[in-house]
């Protein structure tokens, strides 16, 4: 972890840019580590508090460690009635986690959101972002095996 | 009528909308040289003219916003691709399908207030339209025809108020998305303290082909005083869950049975909401009624982001209701009281309900929060909260009721 700081230097010079900072960081890192948070905080003059009541009101910004692969269950209505209920227990149960949670491997992290826009193909999970439509949860194995 | 009818649409799939060069090829970019060629005034009138509302869910006519916004050195066009309305996602569409013509609306609104910056915040959870609208912006600047229109896009977080307008600056300012109050409005005080037009996607998209085909066209095309087409995302049980254009005198009846192929599996069709999450939950009585947006709020609905979620016979509207109210408890920014307890409080009560738990008097005091929360509420959020909760108790008692037994 040694380029935290040429990742916030990169966006820098960006008016208000804290916010591309700590998305810059969690690109890198799938979460951001407290190490580069304050060096982010320093680079745009904010104090440490201030920088990290930014950062939390966000639901999509994590300080805390996360897995490889973080999978979001969409729960938003158009998802719910689509079965999203169904999807969330099938993947706590293939991964062995509840929500929240990472695999002890550090694989994977479940977690839930908020619709993604991508409601043509409810239940709709994603994978570091990448959606993942008509989501079956008797087929929640397959769709996890590229994720190794 | 009820068909489809393609404005912003018309060459989805057909064109690259990263590529300016296959945008001009058919037609694009002229609307932005007419509008330079006229003076600012001129421009503002023809988009009065073409009686564009705002897309995003307010209905504000675009042409008279543009018009409050004073003189300053510095103006700034902010392009809201927010986005956070649960069942939509016709802004992703248009980017996705035509984002040239959302860089060059831009740049039309621009000219005709001023301005030489444009920001576009891009919801977080689409990053790959993020790299997309960045490909589009350097083909049009290669391609020259932004001229010294400059366009940069932030992306937000995953917080819904961020769609708020001003909530939406605070957070490109580097801030939490808490709104601001208002007035002043963001037209003559927004993004750092300058004068900032802040605009929907799909309004923005609209205004090439105003400025090319001009403003009566335009104003002749679906409700008089709504006039123009709208994108409407689909989803629940129809047979077609996916996005339509149409003129915005368009019936939503017709948009359920002709477009959405009517209900799934030979049901029979329960409740619609229109508008997102946010939106009144409708019942079958009301459905001929045209989608623009005075007819919507005339049944107590509102158009809002333009998602149509149908719920068929089965469906429990009550289980529905109080997952959309977790959606406000966790949505809800926390500045204001009546939203940040009474999210929270309508949150409790329709679990209580839901898991059967509930009496007649939940439902009173359901009644008088939501009356609270929409006269009380800091900003939008809070005051459209009680909304579904307030549409269901009013058409389907019945069934908040059932659940009692
Ligand atoms: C809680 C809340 C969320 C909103 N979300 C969005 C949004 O995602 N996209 C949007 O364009 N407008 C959204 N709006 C409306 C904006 O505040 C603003 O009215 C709009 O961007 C103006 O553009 P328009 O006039 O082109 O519609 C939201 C408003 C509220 C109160
Ligand atoms: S109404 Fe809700 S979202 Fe809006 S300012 Fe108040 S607490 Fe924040
Ligand atoms: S509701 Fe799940 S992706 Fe939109």
């Amino acid at each position: 972890m040694s380029n935290y700081k040429d990742i916030i230097a990169s966006v820098k010079d960006t008016r208000g840019g804290i916010i591309e900072a700590f998305h810059a960081l969690q690109k890198e890192y799938n979460y951001i580590p407290a190490e580069a948070f304050r060096e982010a905080a320093r680079v745009f003059k904010l104090s440490e508090a201030e920088a990290y009541g930014v950062g939390t009101f966000y639901s999509y910004l994590s300080f805390e460690k996360r897995g490889k692969y973080i999978i979001r269950m969409c729960e938003s209505a158009p998802c719910h009635v689509a079965g999203a209920d169904e999807v969330l227990k099938a993947l706590e149960n293939h991964l062995g986690i509840a929500v929240g949670e990472t695999t002890p491997d550090g694989k994977f992290t479940l977690e839930l959101t908020e619709c993604i826009g991508q409601c043509q193909v409810t239940p709709v999970i994603t994978v570091n972002s990448d959606p993942i439509g008509n989501i079956d949860p008797q087929r929640i194995a397959e769709v996890l095996a590229p994720f190794k | 009528m009820a068909e489809e009818k393609r404005i912003i649409l018309e060459y989805a799939d057909q064109i690259n909308p990263e590529n300016a060069g296959e945008y001009i090829k058919v037609g694009g970019y002229k609307g932005l040289e007419k509008a330079r060629a006229m003076s600012r005034k001129d421009v503002i009138e023809e988009v009065k003219k073409s009686g564009l509302r705002g897309r995003g869910g307010a209905g504000f006519p675009a042409g008279l916003k543009w018009s409050f916004v004073p003189e300053a050195p510095v103006k700034y066009v902010v392009c809201n691709l927010d986005e956070g309305e649960p069942g939509t996602y016709k802004d992703r569409i248009i980017c996705q399908k035509n984002a040239q013509a959302v860089l060059e609306g831009m740049a039309i609104c621009g000219t005709a207030i001023d301005s030489t910056k444009g920001y576009i915040y891009c919801r977080g959870e689409y990053p790959y339209v993020v790299d997309l609208l960045n490909k589009a912006i350097d083909s049009a600047k290669e391609a020259g025809v932004l001229g010294d229109f400059d366009i940069e896009v932030r992306m937000g977080a995953g917080a819904y108020v961020c769609g708020e307008e001003t909530a939406l600056i605070e957070s490109i300012e580097g801030n939490r998305g808490e709104p601001r109050f208002k007035p002043p409005f963001p037209g003559v005080e927004g993004l750092w303290g300058v004068p900032t037009i802040v605009n929907n996607v799909e309004t923005f998209a609209a205004l090439p082909y105003i400025l090319s085909n001009g403003g009566e066209w335009f104003a002749g095309i679906g409700a008089p005083k709504y006039p123009g087409t709208k994108i409407l995302t689909l989803t629940g049980d129809v047979n077609n869950a996916t996005y339509f254009e149409v003129p915005t005198d368009y019936n939503l009846r017709d948009v359920i049975y002709t477009l959405g192929g009517g209900i799934k599996n030979g049901k029979k069709f329960k409740a619609v909401q229109v508008g997102g999450t946010s939106g009144a939950f409708i019942p079958e009585q009301n459905l001929n009624t045209p989608i623009d947006f005075d007819s919507m709020s005339a049944i107590g609905a509102a158009l809002g982001s333009g998602a149509v979620l149908v719920l068929d016979e089965t469906r429990d509207i009550v289980d529905v209701v109080t997952r959309i109210a977790k959606f406000f408890e966790h949505e809800s920014c926390g500045k204001c009281n009546p939203c940040r307890e009474g999210t929270f409080r309508a949150f409790e009560l329709m679990e209580i309900i839901n898991d059967g738990l509930g009496n007649a008097g939940d439902l009173d005091t359901l009644k008088i929060l939501g009356r609270v929360m929409k006269n009380a509420s800091f900003c939008g959020l809070g005051q459209a909260a009680p909304i579904p909760i307030q549409s269901t108790l009013q058409h389907f008692e019945h069934e908040y009721k059932r659940k009692f037994l």
